[in-house]
């Protein structure tokens, strides 16, 4: 990839005697679209907040551009945000809003001009300069919050949870716009989100946060299909969770079978945990798999059932799109790769 | 809610007699002759054209000017107190709000008093200054007494409005300005005034009011020789016994702070629509 752009080294934060970020290292490149993504209170918020120059880390560096700006306040960096509830001001109409960064500059006032109405073009606004922006919905009072971040020519943009107070459906709309915008004018966007479902949409990289602490950065495929330990898995889509262990390489036991699969580096017998994702897996005859187990109960999801299955160890959850009674006899089959072997989590 | 309509009655009839009324009366007398007695009233004009005579035109304009030298004071000092007090956490606010409303407790009287002790040509200023080599000066039954006297006294009428709508502001829009590029000055003038304009308004309209009106001020702090419009008025009405000409002078003084008030709230973004 490209040249990184932001790197965060050993970073800490402490409020009063709570520790919210247990010491940081990410970096974050040129024209990628990175996720911060965790439940809340992990810390993604307050990372947003150093690197916007809100908050000063406690301990550590916060490097741009290979120059620590820890110290630096907000309004002399080459960041912008997207505050969470927008933070439009009040007293001034669509223009003005975006105009703020422009006129605070002393810029030529045709060229203001020129360039909020590009801006608010690329946000699909134009037209709106002399609106009151109290008056505009929330989806549009987002669009006038990125054209005023943006139109300062940024390096990195910063969204903190911005499409937390959307609808559903306006939600999806602009997330797919965002990734547009960010490919247009080609540079890094910093996203915050609980949203694992968007963070995977959107992102190239996903960093995936618990406690202040950084639990896997991937791009959305890895995060997904090999994630790196039972947290990850778990926030990240529905799965079964296996404790196991690894006989040798390419060779792992859960529930007293051994599994052929795919994953190697761990020491020998050593105690791991085992993803199955409950789409992986497919519902044979019993006497067709090592696994078996009775049909325990089938939940109608729309696209899919969900489907538990009782084994002698434990229950499992599949999806499939085929109809199983309840009390039926099957077995449960699954390839060499749909195993995913994680390191167990220390606690 | 239907069922509590019937409890305003009692106090739509108490603003009739108390408010309505006597605010009637006054129109009443400020344009008939003959004092007290309603039987034989004779409409004129003379009331109010006694009111620009010189004499009495410049205890208009002095008044004006006192009230409006209390105003920018009180504004001045009430908003960077009413600032000051907005950085601190919300218990801290609460007491420092109750400090600054605590004078307001004890009657205007005693306060005014504590000041002519304070001010007086032997007053406590005055023996420190003696105390430390300087000689005494001479404040008392002065613009300056008055002036520091209602000053004080309207201070937490300024200070209230104006933290409230400090307070109650979104700390993300002043974020936001940095954010956007706007040093600590910027931002100051160009978020933080421009949000806290709907308590200015109202703290200055509040002040000004009060310290046209004021009658007792001035006269304990300003002497007997020291005449402003509430002054002239108390003075029709006890002393003189003109109440035709006490109340065209009241009539007047409401009207032009009526002027004054929609003036001021011209300025207020809330009140225009958010334009």
């Amino acid at each position: 990839m490209s040249n990184k752009i932001i790197e965060l080294k050993g970073l800490t934060k402490n409020f009063d005697d709570q520790q919210v970020l247990k010491g940081i290292d990410l970096n974050i490149y040129e024209n990628e679209f990175l996720t911060l993504l965790g439940p809340s209170g992990c810390g993604k918020t307050t990372i947003l907040r150093i690197i916007a120059g809100f908050e000063e880390p406690s301990n550590g560096e916060l490097l741009f551009n290979g120059i620590d700006i820890s110290k630096v306040p907000p309004y002399k960096r080459e960041i912008n945000t997207v505050f969470q509830k927008y933070a439009l001001f009040p007293f001034l109409n669509v223009h003005d809003n975006v105009a703020f960064g422009l006129n605070l500059k002393k810029v030529d006032k045709s060229v203001i001009d020129q360039k909020v109405s590009r801006m608010l073009k690329l946000v699909g606004l134009e037209g709106f300069e002399k609106r009151d922006v109290t008056l505009l919905s929330g989806g549009q009072q987002q669009r006038v919050a990125i054209a005023r971040a943006l139109i300062n020519e940024p390096k990195v943009l910063l969204l903190d949870e911005p499409l937390g107070a959307l609808d559903a459906k306006l939600r999806k709309e602009m997330q797919f716009e965002l990734k547009k915008i960010q490919k247009e004018v080609g540079i890094t966007f910093i996203f915050v989100t609980h949203d694992q479902e968007e963070a995977l949409s959107m992102s190239d990289t996903v960093v995936v946060m618990n406690n202040g602490i950084i639990q896997q950065i991937g791009s959305p495929v890895d995060i997904y299909n090999e994630p790196e330990n039972r947290f990850v898995a778990d926030f990240i889509g529905d799965s079964n969770i296996i404790e196991g262990n690894m006989i040798r390489d390419c060779l792992v036991c859960f529930d007293g079978i051994e599994f052929e699969c795919v994953d190697k580096g761990f020491k020998e017998n050593e105690e791991v945990e085992v993803v199955l994702r409950p789409e992986d897996i497919d519902i044979v005859e019993p006497d067709k798999s090592k696994l078996k187990g009775t049909v325990a109960s089938i939940v109608f999801k729309g696209v899919h059932y969900e489907i538990i299955v009782r084994t002698a160890r434990r229950d499992y959850k599949i999806h499939t799109t085929d109809y199983h009674e309840v009390g039926k006899d099957v077995g449960l089959s699954f390839t060499d790769e749909d195993i995913h072997v994680m390191y167990k989590m220390e606690n | 809610m239907k069922q509590f309509k019937n409890l305003v009655r009692p106090y739509i009839i108490w603003s009739f007699v108390l408010i309505v009324v006597p605010l009637f009366l006054i129109v009443l007398y400020s344009v008939t002759t003959g004092g007290n007695s309603l039987v034989n009233i004779q409409f004129t004009g003379e009331n109010f054209k006694k009111i620009f005579e010189p004499v009495y035109m410049n205890v208009f304009i002095r008044s004006f000017k006192l009230g409006l030298i209390t105003t920018v004071l009180c504004l001045v000092i009430g908003y960077l107190l009413a600032y000051f007090i907005s950085r601190f956490s919300e218990k801290a606010q609460n007491i420092l709000i109750l400090a600054v409303t605590i004078p307001m407790w004890i009657n205007m009287l005693l306060r005014t008093y504590a000041w002519i002790s304070l001010l007086s040509d032997n007053g406590i200023i005055n023996s420190l200054l003696t105390l430390l080599g300087l000689d005494p000066v001479s404040m008392m039954y002065t613009d300056f007494s008055v002036i520091v006297g209602l000053t004080c006294d309207l201070l937490p009428f300024m200070v209230i409005p104006i933290h409230t709508s400090l307070a109650k502001m979104d700390h993300s829009l002043i974020e936001a300005a940095y954010d956007l590029g706007a040093n600590p000055f910027k931002t100051f003038w160009r978020v933080v005034f421009k949000l806290s304009i709907p308590g200015v308004v109202n703290g200055t309209i509040m002040v000004f009011l009060l310290s046209i009106s004021s009658f007792v001020i001035p006269k304990l702090l300003g002497g007997g020789q020291y005449v402003l419009i509430g002054n002239l008025i108390e003075e029709q009405f006890i002393s003189v016994g003109d109440w035709n000409f006490g109340s065209a002078i009241s009539l007047l003084l409401a009207v032009a702070i009526l002027i004054m008030i929609r003036i001021m709230k011209k300025i207020d973004p809330d009140e225009n629509g958010g334009a």
